[in-house]
């Protein structure tokens, strides 16, 4: 295939209107040793039949999650996405637009980014929402880089029940401005809140906690941290999963001063990992240090309603080695989806879904209780960990009887409950746990 | 003007539905006491109709590459051919959850793998990590590689990082987040880097140069293996911002020119779609010696099985949660066995046959800064416009709009007045080429027989200008 369309006599034409006769004399500029002089070694061309077949093959050497009941989460889940979704995110339109940089052309994509703002504002209760982070864990890195520049201190907090990925992360974007993190150690799965609060003092820019934490549990010393680290001026940074706060408390509600989290649940496939969206919002005293693009609401010349990307002295662009991020791609099709989602779900849909996402890890706990396992009791939302002798194993197990099982943890598997599986898949699931445990 | 989701709302209306529960309903103040949020957060009830409405009534007030040219320059809008799209939401790619175990996503490391290697063989580079998620994500790979280079030689003095004063926004912006104190190497007379004022700028404090090339004024570096020798000489790096790589690809490869480490945006190069801002990717390829530092995990094969490989032993940790935008991976891979070596190097022939092709056309209207063979793009200007009718860059872009074409970039890069940065990109006919020179014909016909016409511009979009003013002196950030 080929998607140049100009055929070879009309490049002839377009040459000879230059005076030139040859497609390479376009090439003098490149030093002569610098000329590759060869065909670029990646095969022949393949036309589209060619191409739907490799793909097919390639596809099919995978076993995917819609063959297989799927208790993986760790901080992607297989929620259920609605056909509408999909549906918007093939109008080509909103998918071949480059960033809505020319506001007239562009009122179709800054509307929707600027409810997507606003969604996201009302599920964490902040004032202020960007247009999108590359993922939930580089999210919640900028949100520390943030806390740093407006507090000028230089100490993050992070709790060691964040997702290990997210501190990952948080470590190389650190190590970069000279940030310095200290995790805060974890027992039985929460962590050290009297740790942390004996850790921050004038030096600490923010305190950094994930809810529901990465294990799944609801961490029980958000308002104890909060108190402490606004006490010395410092930051509350909490990490949530969008799903949960169709009923759990939200970021504001426990008085963060930054929520962010990874998206991905909000209409957006698994696909491996990505493209994911993080989102990040936060309260409207650090408007203007905020990360990434920013959708506002105006008036054209006419008065009439009308959208813009603003507030870009912030932004790279603009401001070169004084803005606040490098960020200029980020992943506003999947904002996108993540608005069509919740249009679709509303309110009570939201409600309904993070209910039996609980409802079902409830009915697997108990029956993983009855059957004898070794399980923390701990509130948690819609996933938790299962101690077993032999993680590895039991996952070959299930995988033998066609289910993707946990995330493994060393000596445990940490399953979750998405409104997808039912009681069908958690009972054939216990039952083969109950098998090799046994 | 339309109406905004939350404005649709009518309490009660519903688009959504679970299947019956088959487990008992559990007490939430028992199991979430303390937890719970006081009432339902503030979200839109709207029926399906009305949300597929509603959405499809915004995608016509917006404009992408499926609804016209788009000549934004330095963004590469060229066309995303559908069957990527089509693959890339096959179940067996994106229903993949990034933990499964690998017996069970073979094809998709394959995929990453091969990848890998094609951008290899594009570039001339050993490795490549397809981690980071944009083309910015990618260049603070690339700053963090550099850094964590001479702090692992012990060498802690190299904190001064140079870009040329025509480079990207982002360059400084990365540079800056890495704690690097930037340094401008200017432009000479031609428009390319200042070998001269490099030299002087060379120490044992210099980390390393960031530099496109093509630079963003669309001219071949010539220099470039003088400036490899005077950056290595003086013990640093050469970083390849592949922004601009649609302009080489196929005929020179970064990796030969004597750059270290390169960033690819697959969202311009290989032809993926830009979705309204991203998602993109930006794999970051290095050569041998750095290869040990790149972000976890790579993709390897062992006994003719793919693996995920963490062993990667002084790697600089993860910059992004798993192992980058797959999804967009997938679309680069099947555009890149599309067109196969050959057709990469047509996709570029024909990219610079285009541009060059405006820039004949349009030197008769409009000054180009740097009047010269230039590469996927050029920078022209309405500095005449400006001088003689009080018509500006950000006039004639909006005219533009009049005539069914999204603008050019403006003002950049900084060191052309009044810029107009041009690319066409190859997927343009001739005929498409030939509309868009007659309508910048025409728009500087209109500058100086009628240009408030012009400046009024655009009277034929969805709405007129906006005030910028006003939203960034009293944002309103949400639907209250």
């Amino acid at each position: 295939m080929a998607y140049t369309p100009n055929p070879p006599q009309v490049v002839r034409e377009m040459l000879g209107s230059m005076g030139l006769r040859d497609i390479n004399e376009l090439f003098i500029d490149i030093p002569e040793e610098l000329h590759l002089n060869r065909e670029l070694d990646l095969g022949e061309s393949l036309s589209e039949l060619e191409l739907r077949k490799k793909m097919n093959e390639l596809a099919r050497k995978n076993v995917s999650i819609d063959d297989c009941p799927c208790f993986l989460g760790a901080g992607a889940y297989d929620h259920y996405i609605p056909a509408v979704v999909e549906h918007v995110l093939s109008r080509s339109e909103f998918v071949t637009a480059y960033t809505p940089y020319q506001a007239e052309l562009s009122q179709g994509v800054l509307q929707s980014i600027f409810e997507y703002q606003s969604m996201i504002c009302s599920l964490t209760g902040m004032e202020v929402c960007n247009a999108s982070m590359l993922d939930g864990g580089s999210s919640l890195a900028e949100a520390c880089s943030l806390a740093v520049d407006a507090t000028r201190r230089k100490k993050i907090l992070a709790a060691g029940t964040i997702n290990p990925r997210y501190l990952k992360v948080l470590h190389t974007y650190a190590h970069g401005k000279g940030i310095e993190v200290a995790t805060i150690p974890d027992h039985d799965g929460l962590f050290d809140a009297d740790e942390m609060i004996k850790m921050i003092d004038k030096d600490t820019a923010a305190a950094v906690i994930q809810f529901p934490n990465f294990y799944g549990f609801l961490e029980p010393e958000i308002e104890k941290i909060e108190a402490a680290v606004h006490k010395v001026k410092g930051l509350l940074i909490i990490a949530v999963d969008p799903i949960s706060l169709g009923i759990l408390k939200s970021p504001a509600d426990w008085g963060a001063d930054i929520a962010v989290g990874e998206g991905q649940s909000l209409g957006n496939p698994l696909s491996f990992g990505g493209p994911y969206l993080g989102f990040f919002a936060a309260n409207k005293k650090l408007m203007r240090r905020v990360p990434g693009r920013l959708v506002g609401e105006t008036k054209d010349l006419d008065g009439k309603r009308a959208f813009v990307l603003t507030l870009q002295a912030r932004e790279q662009h603009i401001r070169r080695e004084k803005a606040s991020s490098n960020i200029c791609s980020n992943e506003a099709l999947c904002a996108l989806a993540a608005a069509v989602y919740l249009s679709i779900v509303g309110p009570k849909g939201l409600r309904s879904i993070a209910v039996r996402c609980h409802e079902l890890a409830c009915y697997a706990r108990s029956r993983l209780q009855d059957a004898g396992f070794s399980l923390y009791q701990v509130p948690f939302f819609k996933e938790f960990p299962v101690r077993l002798s032999d993680p590895l194993a039991a996952n070959s197990a299930l995988l033998k009887e066609g289910i993707i099982g946990g995330y493994e943890l060393g000596d445990a598997l940490l399953f979750a409950f998405t409104e997808k599986r039912t009681k069908k898949e958690i009972d054939k699931m216990v039952d083969v746990l109950k098998g090799v445990q046994a | 003007m339309s109406k905004l989701i939350f404005e649709r709302s009518v309490p009660g209306s519903s688009a959504f539905s679970l299947p019956e529960g088959d487990v008992p309903s559990v007490e939430l103040q028992d199991s979430l006491q303390g937890f719970l949020r006081e009432s339902d957060p503030p979200l839109p009830e709207v029926s399906e109709v009305e949300v597929v409405r509603h959405f499809t009534e915004l995608s016509t007030k917006a404009f992408g590459v499926d609804s016209g040219m788009y000549p934004l320059g330095s963004c590469t809008m060229k066309y995303n051919p559908k069957i990527n799209e089509w693959a890339a939401r096959l179940p067996g790619i994106a229903g993949l959850h990034p933990d499964q175990p690998e017996e069970t996503v073979q094809g998709a490391l394959e995929l990453m793998y091969e990848l890998e290697q094609m951008l290899c063989e594009i570039t001339g580079m050993n490795r490549y990590t397809l981690q980071p998620a944009s083309g910015a994500h990618g260049e603070m790979t690339g700053a963090s590689l550099i850094k964590a280079y001479h702090e692992q030689r012990q060498d802690f003095r190299r904190k001064k990082m140079v870009v040329p004063d025509s480079s990207h926004g982002t360059n400084p912006a990365t540079a800056h987040m890495l704690g690097f104190e930037l340094v401008e190497v200017r432009s000479n007379e031609r428009g390319l880097v200042d070998v001269d004022d490099l030299c002087s700028l060379m120490s044992d404090e210099i980390a390393g140069l960031m530099l496109t090339n093509p630079n963003t004024l669309g001219l071949f570096e010539e220099e470039i293996l003088e400036i490899s020798k005077v950056v290595h000489e003086a013990g640093g790096l050469l970083y390849y911002d592949g922004a601009n790589l649609n302009a080489v690809m196929g005929v020179a490869r970064p990796g030969d020119m004597g750059f270290d480490i390169v960033h690819l945006n697959l969202h311009k190069t290989f032809g993926t779609p830009h979705g309204g801002g991203g998602p993109g990717a930006g794999p970051v390829g290095v050569k041998e010696f750095l290869v040990d530092l790149l972000p976890i995990p790579l993709v390897g094969k062992k006994d003719g099985q793919y693996c995920l490989d963490y062993d990667v032993p002084h790697s600089i940790g993860k910059v992004q949660s798993f192992y980058g935008n797959f999804g967009v991976m997938a679309k680069a891979y099947a555009y890149i066995k599309a067109l196969g070596g050959k057709g990469i190097r047509e996709a570029c022939r024909h990219a610079v046959l285009n541009a060059n092709y405006l820039r004949h056309n349009l030197s008769d209207f409009y000054e180009i800064t740097y009047d010269r063979l230039c590469k996927h793009e050029f920078v022209a200007s309405a500095v005449r416009q400006k001088k003689e009718c009080g018509v500006t860059a950000l006039d004639v872009a909006k005219r533009l709009i009049d005539y069914g074409y999204h603008p050019p970039t403006i003002y950049f890069p900084l060191i052309v007045d009044e810029g107009l940065m041009i690319e066409p990109t190859e997927t343009e006919t001739k005929e498409r080429l030939d509309g868009f020179i007659e309508a910048m014909q025409e728009i500087a016909k209109e500058a100086k027989e009628n240009p408030e016409l012009v400046k009024e511009a655009p009277t034929n979009a969805p709405i007129r200008r906006v005030d910028e003013v006003t939203a960034a002196r009293r944002p309103i950030l949400k639907w209250k």
